[in-house]
């Protein structure tokens, strides 16, 4: 019947998952860009980008008004997008390595919440402060405040809900809810006290907004992010490792201590400067790695890249539908990324229930 | 490796008191005894897992000075059981043991060691699809791929491993207790603790029996496994050597002695 008797069997080239998340790398790259010349281009004034570029290529001076909706307006608010959305994810994306669980983060188990306390006390109380360190802080005084408010919560978090390395799941969300409620209490009290400009501010802040956005915030907010993302790629291989157990990933040779002592600190600096500059915006940090995970798997390698830049533009895309659809209004894009997010976090819950243990 | 009055309390428990043990290079050491006589505990002691107090000595020199990533070049763990947080594939957890010590660079390995546990063609499987034999055999190709040469410049390595036969079929029970029968032979130290005492009678050069956290004897083999050693430390009468009544169908793994090999 067959005559290739002994003829090896074919296999298959054997798909690597690898080769595959470089690609995607590269795919989100050119869709990020792709995204921030249409963001750019997007908006509620008349000013068209196109017009703008014509202009520009025939060496004609712009108006001043494009000039200040292009570069006053709509490209810190493009950068600022890309920050948060970038560190948003990241943060979401090692905490959950962190945890060894894909329901850490940061906004749903109140580090977010912790960061937010700690800036609106800066916002509201920052005006007692020695005038020695306001000057020194500067700008900055809000990010900073921040970054040590999802500092403490995360490491608050961490005790309540890991014992002997192993994260109990409903603890970590169950302690996190109790954080977000006792930091949001404690914000109403400050808000209470704000004056009626702090309130403003406060109040869109709160539902999480990139509409705020100014050359000062980008410049605040830049050097901390970049800092927080740069140091993701050398957590990779130890957020690998945890995946494993915490003793498993000392046994290969991770310092597993300083893994999670840098994760902290680098979800903790992502976390409060992108709080500081834009509020709560949620769903990004558990939405977008989880994706990423389904397409490529969880390989922290690839992981933590892909979903900064992934993170960022749909952030971008969320931002454009706040800007349009209610124009000439617009919504907080925190009520955006939630409408859009959290039925697919209930997807989530809904198809990994039994492996989560719930 | 030697460890000298290792003592751990868990919990308000003393689960160990005061264990001195020795594991020689290119010997099989088993460590059996009945459930909860501190097996799993004397591992994750020497390991560095859980505090303790004591002296863990591994080549000559002592761990708790050593850094994760040394230890990690000369010795691999393989736990009792491990659950994965994330739904990585049978070759990226096996590639784990690569990004540690001096294998790193050999990226062929990982495929190597799948199929020296039998597990060709599962790379790209989920492993938390797989049963508990096949997860067990992964996580034993993730250590080996970490200590592949059982010896370097001279230095023995080392494999610790914890009831690593414990859930196979008995085929590859041979298989794995071969690989770790090859590795000594080669000169590495392998340390497993063992719950098949006639698998252990095979393969094993040492025995080291505890009971109640204490060590009840250890030795050779022949010197441990006998009748009043084993119905002491087991609680319950049990001869060594000695076939069942007639028409009862029994099995020993030490038969394959006079087969071709599987
Ligand atoms: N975390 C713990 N807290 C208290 N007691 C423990 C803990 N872990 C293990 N034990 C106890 O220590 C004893 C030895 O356990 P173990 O070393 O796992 O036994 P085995 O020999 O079966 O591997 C058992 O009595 C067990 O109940
Ligand atoms: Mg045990």
């Amino acid at each position: 019947m067959s005559l290739a008797v002994d003829a090896p069997s074919v296999h298959a080239p054997p798909m690597d998952r690898r080769v595959q998340a470089r690609r995607l790398t590269v795919a989100l790259s050119l869709l990020l860009a792709v995204t921030s010349v249409f963001s750019l281009a997007w908006g509620a004034s008349g000013t068209s980008l196109w017009a703008a570029m014509a202009d520009l290529a025939a060496g004609r001076e712009l108006s001043r008004l494009d000039r200040i909706v292009l570069f006053d307006i709509r490209l810190p608010r493009l950068c600022l997008g890309i920050l948060v959305g970038a560190s948003l994810a990241a943060s979401g994306a090692v905490m959950q390595g962190l945890f060894r669980n894909p329901l850490a983060d940061p906004g749903l188990i109140g580090v977010s919440a912790g960061a937010g306390l700690a800036a609106i006390t800066a916002i509201v109380l920052g005006a007692m402060l020695p005038p020695a360190i306001r000057e020194l802080t500067g700008n900055y005084l809000v990010p900073i405040s921040a970054f040590f408010g999802g500092w403490g919560s995360t490491l608050v978090l961490y005790r309540v809900a890991t014992r002997h390395g192993q994260t109990s799941v409903a603890t970590m969300l169950l302690a996190g809810i109790a954080l977000g409620a006792l930091a949001g209490a404690l914000s109403g009290i400050l808000v209470y006290m704000a004056d009626d400009s702090q309130l403003r501010d406060l109040t869109f802040w709160g539902m999480g907004s990139l509409a705020g956005a100014t050359w000062a915030k980008v410049m605040a907010a830049t050097p901390i992010i970049l800092a927080a993302l740069a140091v993701t790629p050398f957590l990779a291989r130890g957020l690998n490792g945890l995946a494993l157990g915490e003793a498993a990933a000392g046994h290969i040779g991770i310092s597993v201590q300083l893994i999670k002592n840098t994760s902290i600190l680098a979800v903790a600096a992502a976390t409060g400067a992108a709080v500081a500059v834009s509020g709560g915006i949620g769903f990004i940090g558990i939405v977008v790695p989880h994706l990423l995970r389904l397409a490529t798997g969880p390989d922290h390698h690839s992981l933590l890249p892909n979903a900064a830049l992934l993170g960022a533009t749909l952030l971008l895309a969320a931002d454009m539908i706040a800007r349009v659809i209610i124009a000439p209004a617009e919504l907080p894009i925190g009520i955006v990324t939630a409408v859009l997010g959290a039925p697919v976090f209930l997807w989530i819950l809904l198809k990994r229930r039994g492996a989560l243990g719930l | 490796m030697q460890a000298f009055d290792i003592e751990v309390t868990l919990g308000r428990t003393r689960v160990l008191h005061g264990v001195d043990f020795t594991a020689k290079p290119g010997q099989v050491t088993a460590i059996v005894g009945p459930n909860g006589s501190g097996k799993t505990t004397l591992l994750r002691a020497t390991t560095g897992e859980i505090p303790f107090t004591g002296r863990v000595l591994l080549n000559g020199e002592d761990v708790a000075r050593q850094k994760p990533w040394q230890l990690a070049a000369i010795r691999g763990v393989q736990p009792q059981s491990t659950t994965i947080a994330f739904p990585f594939t049978v070759v990226e957890i096996v590639r784990l043991g690569l990004t540690a010590g001096l294998s790193a660079a050999n990226t062929d390995l990982p495929v190597r060691a799948l199929e020296k546990v039998d597990l060709t063609g599962f790379e790209n499987r989920m492993y938390q699809d797989l049963s508990g034999g096949e997860q067990q055999r992964v996580q034993l190709a993730r250590v080996l791929t970490q200590i592949w040469q059982p010896m370097v410049d001279g230095t023995p390595r080392w494999l610790i491993l914890d009831e690593p036969v414990a859930s196979l079929d008995i085929g590859h029970q041979f298989t794995v207790m071969d690989l770790t029968r090859d590795f000594a032979t080669r000169g590495g130290g392998v340390v497993a603790v063992m719950h098949d005492l006639n698998l252990t009678a095979m393969f094993a050069d040492r025995v080291v029996l505890m009971q109640d956290g204490r060590i009840a004897a250890q030795g050779t083999p022949s010197e441990v496994l006998t009748d009043a050693t084993l119905t002491q430390t087991y609680g319950c009468p049990i001869p060594v050597n000695t076939t069942p009544p007639v028409g009862m169908p029994f099995l020993l793994p030490q038969a394959r002695m006079t087969r071709e090999p599987c």
